[in-house]
Order: C-alpha cells, then structure tokens, then sequence
C-alpha cells in the first residue's frame, strides 16, 4: 500500500469541508473495497478522511411510513434489522446474499453504493482499462469477459455494478440523500449510479464535494410478494452472474404492481419500465412472465464468454417472479 | 511518535496525520499502547507490532477469513482494516479466547473433531465461530455452512468443522453433545 496521509472528522460539514479543500483526498469508512484497491494499487489517495464517527450509524422510522437507512449502518446491520426484515425483506435476502459476514460486518451502506466494478481488468493495472485510465482502451471487450455487463455497454467500458444490496433498492425506488457544498440534495437510486458511455470512469452522479447521510426506502415494501434470485458459480461468498430481485403487489391471482431490477447484467441495476408494465392487470402465469424475460433481454448484447448470461437472465427473471408470486400466497 | 503535520487543520477535523501517531487498543483484556503510520493494517499491527502471530495472512484482500479477529465483539477482516481507524477498540484474537487455561469450548471442539489439517485458517475459524454463534443466526448445518463461508479451508476439513461448531451449538443448548 502507498502512503497517504489521514484525519477523522467529527461532523458531516467538516467531512465535506475536508474533501472540499483537498481534491484528492477520499472518505474512507468500511474500508473493505477502497483498502482493498489501495492493495492493488489500483487507487492510491494521498488523502483518507475516516468518516466513521460521523453521527450517521441509525435506522429510523419516517414519518411518510417509510424507513430511514444511515450511510454508515453496517451492511449486517440493515441485513438483520428487525423492521427491515418484516416490511422490506428483499433488500434483507440481496445483503445477506452478498459478501461474507465478516466483510458485511464491516462495509456501510453508503460504500456499498460506491464499491467498484470486480472487472479483472480494471484490478489488474498491467493491463489497460478506460475506467482506471481514461482513454487507455477496454481489455475486456476482446478479453476474458465472463462477468461482464450485457446490457447499456459501451465500445469502452463493458463492466459491471457488483452490488446485491443495490439490486433490491432499485426495485424498492429507494432515495439517497447526500449532502455537499451546495447543501443537501436527492438522487433516486435508479439515477444514483451511471452507465459507462464515453466516460466509464465516473461511476455515479454523486458529486466529489458531496457525502451520501442517508438512503431512504419509501413505505411500500412488497414485503408479500417478492425474490431475490442470485445466480453465481458456487452458492455462498461469490458475485451474481445474474441476479434478479422481483417484488409484485397482486390482488388474487392478478399482479397489480412489478417491480423488476437485474444485477451482474449492467454498470448500474438494471430496470426496464415497459417490462415492468406489461404485468399490470395480469393474472400471474409463467407465460406471462416468458413475454417480460424475452423484453428485457431483447436490448441485450454478450461479447463471447459472457454470452450465456442473455439467456441465463431471460429464465432468472422468469424463475424469480415465479418465486415472488409464490411468496406469501395463503394456498 | 506523534508527527501530526497539521497541514489543513479545520473545525471538526483531526490534523492530518502522516507519520506514526499513537493509539490504544484493548486487546484480550489488555491495553496495549501503539505506534502506527496510518496504512498499518490491524492485521500488521496486531503480527509485527504486538506480537500475536495467532492471528495469520492469508490473502491479505479479505477473501480468505484467517485474518479473522473480534473488534467490539464482531468478527471482521483485519486484513482490509486500519489499525488507527480502530483507537479505543476492543479486541478478541486467537490468543485471547482460552480463560484461566482452559481452552475455549470451540478451541476443543476443533480438536475433539480434527476440524483441521494444516491449522493455518483455524485461528480465523474459530474467531469467526465464535462472532457467528454470538450472532445467534445459525440453527442448522446449512445455515453453519453459510455463515462460516468467508473462512476458506484449502485442506478441506469444512465436514469436521461444521461438526465442531455444532458440538458448541448443541452443548450450549443443553443437550448432549455427540
């Protein structure tokens, strides 16, 4: 690891104020991605400001009746919160079903938005990568591609969000709250993270004078109807191939309200509204649910080793509304 | 050594800190005093600095679990944490876990099933053994295997440590143990 230089700030204003003066310098709290690049080489700040004393470690009711996620409550936490169990239990499966404990132990919320691509390529600083080193070329398109993105790529960057936990707040719309030198401001998670195009090595629309405080979910939490579908090369510990996370409101057999979000798929959870819409008022059959896998992967493009996943995403979508639908039924 | 170049000192933060600062960590009951630069892992710390090689590098990217050690009471990943992020903490390694000489339940477990061979994850198994059982999350082998799955066994002793943790489970319960 390079050297750097550190300080701690006591409160979200100096924390801003820290990173303001000083354009290279970085928020660290988990540590558990930004140590390990630091390893790699991969990011080298000259700079750490440790916001992990910042008073941003709770979960609390909102009075619209939906629930409060402090940036820097452990992923583990949330994960086993008792009110996020009971009334948002899909973001709790998608936590659960990334990492291992010791990392979700570690790693906030806030940095789980953040955390990097895992490209090889991006890792590897032998090889070129637009992301690491803009205008350096993309060694994965031509490359060994297995994980790689096979929706809203560019000719320069192919990689993909590693997340779980963003997976399921995409489909529960959550909203993160972030706040910086222009003061506080909103950002739904679905225009939280970007994709490539020609600029891949700004992953999200999070400002560099800004800190994430909160990410709120709103009050509707599918806590009836839902999945997370996680599919990987072995079954604990690893990151999705695909992963698909459904939750559907229905009255009876017939699907009233779908949410659809893909991980392992794009840079950014990948959502597709007019597939979503084409449940609506649809009584909730796995033909049905064919006609929404075949439109969202119709935009789909595989560049080689990663081509099975277009078909792989297709049946995971089936295979997870299949589940949600499931879920909760009083047979 | 306190060498803080106090470059950009301003309300509400620290003084930047890039020589070695002091700090204090609790460690098995202990405080120790330190001397860290700020990219000292706690890992490096607790191995070079304190001495307690119980505690062992596998990977060093938090992709293995022996690094495994009990910060607050919770099992993280030394390896990809900073030793002076942690001042004030309190901390469990290998060393600690025996009381009064007697091994810890789960330190003769592993023994009682040979849930080892070449012994170099076994430290981080049984810190992370102890944070999952604390945890009180895991009911059956499925979930054991589950939550224990961020320590890597590359001998492949997982059957026998599966057993061994469901040895303390079962003990703690009240029942007899098999």
């Amino acid at each position: 690891m390079n050297s750097f230089s550190y300080t701690r700030a006591s409160n979200v204003a100096s924390a801003v104020r820290a990173v303001t003066a000083d354009r290279d310098a970085v928020f660290i709290a988990g540590g558990t991605n930004l140590i390990d690049l630091m390893k790699e080489n991969v990011a080298r700040p000259p700079h750490l400001v440790d916001i992990t004393r910042l008073p941003l470690n709770r979960i609390e009711e909102l009075p619209n009746g939906g629930l409060r996620l402090g940036a820097l409550v452990t992923n583990a936490d949330t994960a086993y919160n008792a009110a996020v169990e009971r009334r948002y239990p899909i973001l709790s499966r998608a936590i659960l079903a990334g990492a291992s404990p010791q990392l979700r132990n570690m790693a906030t919320n806030g940095g789980n938005l953040l955390q990097r691509t895992r490209c090889y390529y991006f890792y590897d600083t032998a090889t070129p990568c637009n992301k690491r080193d803009p205008g350096a070329g993309c060694s994965a398109i031509n490359g060994f591609n297995r994980i790689h993105a096979i929706l809203g790529t560019s000719d320069q960057c192919i990689a993909v969000h590693p997340s779980d936990m963003c997976v399921a707040l995409a489909a529960l719309e959550a909203v993160v709250h972030v706040t910086g030198t222009n003061g506080d401001r909103t950002i739904p998670l679905a225009e939280f993270h970007r994709l490539p195009g020609d600029t891949p090595h700004i992953d999200t629309n999070l400002r560099t004078d800004e800190i994430i405080t909160s990410i709120d979910l709103p009050p509707k939490g599918f806590a009836d109807h839902y999945a997370y579908l996680k599919l990987r090369d072995r079954t604990s510990y690893a990151f999705a191939l695909v992963s698909v996370a459904a939750a559907l409101e229905m009255h009876g057999d017939t699907i009233t309200e779908t949410r659809l979000a893909l991980g392992g798929v794009a840079h950014k959870p990948w959502r597709n509204l007019d597939a979503e819409g084409m449940l609506n008022g649809i009584r909730a059959t796995k033909d049905h649910f064919e006609a929404v896998g075949e439109t969202i992967i119709r935009s789909a493009h595989g560049f080689g080793h990663n081509t099975f996943k277009i078909e792989l995403a297709r049946r995971a979508v089936v295979r997870a509304l299949q589940q949600a639908a499931r879920v909760g039924r009083k047979s | 050594m306190d060498t803080a170049s106090g470059t950009k000192i301003a309300a509400g933060v620290s003084a930047a800190l890039s020589g070695t600062s002091a700090i204090t960590l609790i460690i098995n009951g202990r405080p120790v005093n330190l001397d860290v630069a700020p990219w000292t892992t706690l890992l490096d710390a607790l191995r070079e600095y304190v001495g307690l090689t119980g505690t062992k590098k596998g990977c060093d990217h938090g992709q293995c679990g022996a690094c495994t050690v009990l910060v607050d009471g919770r099992r993280i990943n030394s390896c990809l944490t900073l030793a002076i992020m942690k001042d004030g903490a309190t901390l469990t390694t290998i060393e600690g876990l025996a009381e009064n000489g007697a091994l810890h339940p789960l330190q003769q477990a592993f023994i009682d099933h040979d849930a080892f061979q070449c012994g170099y994850c076994t430290p981080g198994q049984i810190c992370s053994a102890v944070g999952m059982l604390s945890e009180g999350r895991a009911r059956t082998p499925d979930d054991i295997r589950e939550l224990m799955s961020g320590n890597i066994c590359r001998c492949g002793a997982y059957v026998n440590i599966v057993a061994a943790i469901q040895q303390v489970m079962k003990a703690a319960e009240g029942s007899v143990t098999p």
